[in-house]
């Protein structure tokens, strides 16, 4: 018999089991159901959630690998055992083994902890509720393990992942119901309850912290420091990393947010796919660009000097903030997540372009945290249904007038 | 006077198996059904008992709200059998049709000198007057009420739709005559569309106003030419009529007679030979299925309609009252190993999500009726707007009739739409979701407090 009949007879013989969603997750994973269309159209299109989801996940494994090489590249290097990335994007400096090693056994935890955690909660949910798995949580859990700094301690990393899971998402009602995105959620929740693991200069690299603690401890050792760009320029320091550093991304930062390139190349698969929203996508860059501008005019006019606290990210090229930081990662993954951006496609226009302008807005002006999309994003979140709102009493208001013409 | 519609939002689903252009006579149907079921909303009252002996056209139950409402037997014979489902309702009718058939002579009607209501009278008398429906609700006319506008659509845009083109020619008398019939009963004009490509029966008759569609499906839909052309206010009451019935109601004008000949396509991949017959509503469908169709067992589902919008028959069920095709699709009730992940060639999809129906828009497809994926939450956003042509956005609309507010179902264009017009948004759903059931349930339910 083949193992597709006995699966087969298996869900037939469990059907009225409590558990029989959990053994369906594995089951239609493995298989697409024998389902059929039952009233409504005979026929179906060929995708479906999981479809969908996948692409997003295979848009996002390019940044998940180059991560964990550039997790490597950034401890080997600011523990002064390799020089700097020398020949573009192909660097055999930054293409090694001994980098990517180092990455993988400290990123793989991180993916197995959000994985593990998050659809072990989608399970219990789905049991207890009576319904099937959702997909949700896949492009979530890969989300997370990118978003989050190289050291994170997994325990935290757990310990987040149900609070955003439960709290972010299940609360609502499971996917598709949620207001806030959850990875975000998980983020802003880590970011919040310990933020010494999320911010400053040592987080960034694998092995600086746990150096500080020996030097601080009495060692006599170099301290290690892997501070961000957006760190350095919001403490007004020079940072001497190069543009072609920035936008292939041998810098630090979360996990898979450094390699501006990549995300491109994901974005661009997501447009072509016509999975992610190139609305929101085009018009975040649009917005972003905007207050770069805008800040950008503010430094020309004399109007914040070099002795401003500010002076550091106003004065900062506006195009040079869509590279850095997590502003790329978070617009092209984060930004264009359906359920909690806005619906309509006008809508989307509007909450993009925001997106993308409160990011550098706070970006500028909140020095203790100089990453603003995770904030803009969340914020955004919030207001999405009220765009949404008054995009559609456009439509209706339309349908009134109609009404009015013929009357009058 | 010619306006020109362009649709340019929608889905061509090109299936395989099209009806090829000929004509023959199905073999005679012994049984004629006719199911209540088909006449939305209606409570039926029995006349027509069992055992009794009826004409061609004459009543077999009327509308228990409605009783001027009265629905005819499309055959001469005796009822043999009323079936009824819990709580005595009304299933099915048969009818043991007589080998030469008898019509009830309901006289020559002269439409060019009768006053209107004599008019309605005379249809409603004679059982023509449930092929009129109505927007909003998408429901058989109310014959009290007078339409601003009456739509017929005379472009099948739908996958595997019979071509009318050439299921109607040679009928132009009939047509006029119906046209004419119906301009009697609305204040304002009768709107017909036919393709901007098509040689339609319709071109050069009078009394009508005609508009030439073009552009992918739904722009056959009568309510996609509704919204372009005179869109359903609060308050206004459209009338709908499908071509092949106009001949119906115009050859009983003509005539005297109530004759429910049809023309019908049978179509879908799993027919040997799809072509046209020439039958009766209520006909068996096996008549017509496995000449040169299907094998006796073969694992396909049956479906009177078309396959966005249709009912599945059992092989030995009828074709329904309104359709003028009969689908014949592989049943798609089997795993598929990583069906999720795998690149598709093999299905339609809107997106290029690992599938590459973009590739080749020409593609012609053989689907089956997996649902290819399970239920879930609405999630994606914006697909649904690319096949939707109608001013209305179509997730709100849906999520409006979901949580049942009244005024905002009202608000977002509720008495514009029939669920016939979400068959593609339901069709290209990533959650799987039955839009069409959640707009019928939407329409009846404001029906229902509203009116």
């Amino acid at each position: 018999m083949s193992l597709k009949s006995k699966l087969h007879n298996f869900k037939e013989k469990h059907r009225s089991k409590k558990w029989l969603p959990a053994f369906s997750a594995i089951h239609t994973f493995l298989f697409m159901p024998n389902e059929t269309t039952h009233g409504g159209t005979h026929i179906k299109a060929a995708d479906d959630l999981k479809r969908t989801m996948n692409i997003v996940i295979m848009a996002m494994i390019p940044c998940l690998i180059f991560g964990m090489f550039n997790a490597g590249y950034q401890h080997h290097l600011a523990f002064g055992e390799i020089q700097a990335v020398s020949q573009g994007f192909f660097s055999p400096e930054f293409w090694t083994m001994e980098n990517f090693l180092v990455g993988f056994w400290k990123i793989i935890p991180l993916v197995i902890v959000s994985y593990g955690v998050g659809l072990g909660i989608e399970f219990i949910f789905a049991i207890i509720k009576g319904h099937e798995v959702e997909e949700g949580y896949l492009v979530t859990g890969m989300l997370v393990p990118l978003i989050v700094p190289v050291d994170t301690p997994l325990w935290m990393l757990a310990v987040a992942v149900v609070f955003g899971v439960v709290i972010g998402k299940e609360v609502f009602g499971g996917t598709g119901m949620n207001i806030l995105n959850p990875a975000l959620t998980i983020r802003a929740f880590l970011f919040f309850a310990y933020p010494t693991w999320m911010s400053g200069d040592k987080v960034w690299v694998h092995g600086a912290v746990e150096r500080a603690n020996e030097i601080a401890s009495g060692a006599n050792l170099d301290a290690v420091s892997g501070e961000t760009i957006l760190g350095s320029l919001a403490q007004g320091l020079q940072h001497d990393y190069s543009i072609s550093e920035m936008f292939l991304g041998f810098i630090p930062g979360s996990v898979g947010e450094t390699s501006a390139i990549l995300i491109l190349l994901g974005g661009l698969f997501l447009i072509f796919t016509k999975i992610g929203s190139w609305r929101i996508m085009l018009s975040s860059v649009l917005g972003a660009i905007a207050m770069g501008l805008i800040f950008n005019s503010v430094v020309d006019a004399g109007i914040i000097t070099e002795g401003s606290k500010f002076y550091g990210l106003m004065s900062t090229v506006w195009w040079h903030h869509l590279i850095i930081g997590g502003f790329a990662f978070g617009t092209v993954f984060m930004a264009t997540d359906p359920v909690t951006a806005s619906q309509t496609n006008k809508g989307k226009w509007i909450y993009g372009f925001l997106v993308g302008f409160i990011s550098i807005m706070i970006r500028v002006f909140n020095p203790a945290y100089p990453e603003g999309v995770m904030l803009a994003i969340l914020l955004m979140n919030v207001f999405a249904p009220t765009i949404d709102h008054y995009v559609v009493r456009g439509n209706v208001k339309k349908r009134m007038k109609r009404l009015k013409v013929k009357t009058a | 006077m010619s306006n020109d519609i362009r649709i340019k939002k929608g889905l061509d689903i090109k299936l395989k198996g099209e009806a090829e252009k000929t004509l023959e006579q199905a073999i005679i149907s012994n049984y004629c059904t006719v199911r209540p079921e088909d006449f939305h909303g209606t409570i039926p009252k029995l006349i027509a008992k069992e055992g009794t002996q009826i004409k061609a056209g004459e009543t077999l139950f009327y509308d228990k709200a409605n009783e001027a409402i009265k629905f005819a037997s499309p055959v001469s014979g005796k009822v043999m059998e009323v079936v009824r489902g819990p709580k005595r309702r009304i299933d099915a009718i048969k009818i043991e049709a007589d080998k030469t058939q008898d019509y009830y002579d309901f006289g020559v009607f002269d439409v060019n000198t009768a006053k209107p209501e004599a008019l309605k009278a005379h249809l409603l008398a004679s059982g023509c007057w449930p092929f009129i429906k109505q927007r909003p609700y998408d429901v058989i006319a109310k014959p009290d009420k007078t339409p601003k506008a009456i739509f017929v659509s005379a472009y099948a845009s739908a996958p595997l739709a019979a071509d009318l083109d050439f299921a109607l020619q040679g009928k132009t008398k009939e047509l006029q005559t119906a046209i004419l019939a119906l301009g009697k009963l609305t204040e304002g004009q009768v709107h017909v569309s036919v393709g901007k490509q098509s040689k339609s029966p319709f071109e050069g008759l009078s009394g009508m106003t005609l508009h030439k569609v073009s552009g992918p499906h739904p722009s056959g839909n009568v309510g996609t030419q509704i919204n372009k052309i005179d869109p359903v206010n609060k308050g206004e009451i459209v009338w709908t009529v499908n071509p092949q019935d106009l001949v119906i109601i115009g050859e009983l004008l003509l005539t005297g007679k109530f004759n429910a000949e049809r023309i019908v396509a049978l179509a879908g991949s799993s027919v040997e030979s799809p072509r046209y017959f020439k039958t009766r509503i209520g006909s068996e469908v096996s008549t017509m299925i496995y000449d040169k169709g299907i094998a006796k067992d073969a694992h396909v589902r049956v479906i009177s309609g078309n396959v966005l919008t249709g009912k599945q028959v059992p092989p030995d069920g009828a074709l329904d009252y309104y359709s003028n095709v009969i689908s014949v699709i592989p049943e798609g009730d089997d795993y598929e190993f990583f069906g999720w992940n795998k690149p598709i060639f093999d299905k339609v999809s809107t997106s290029r999500a690992l599938t590459f129906s973009w590739l080749n828009p020409g593609k012609k497809y053989d689907l089956n009726t997996n649902t290819n994926g399970e239920h879930r939450a609405f999630v994606v956003t914006g697909n649904y707007e690319e096949v939707f042509p109608l001013d209305i956005y179509p997730m709100q609309i849906l999520k409006a009739c979901m949580y049942k507010d009244l005024d905002e179902m009202e608000a977002l264009g509720m008495y514009e739409v029939a669920p016939e017009d979400f068959a593609l948004t339901e069709f290209i759903c990533v959650s799987k979701q039955p839009h069409q059931r959640i707009i019928r349930e939407g329409l009846d339910l404001m029906l229902k407090e509203i009116g």
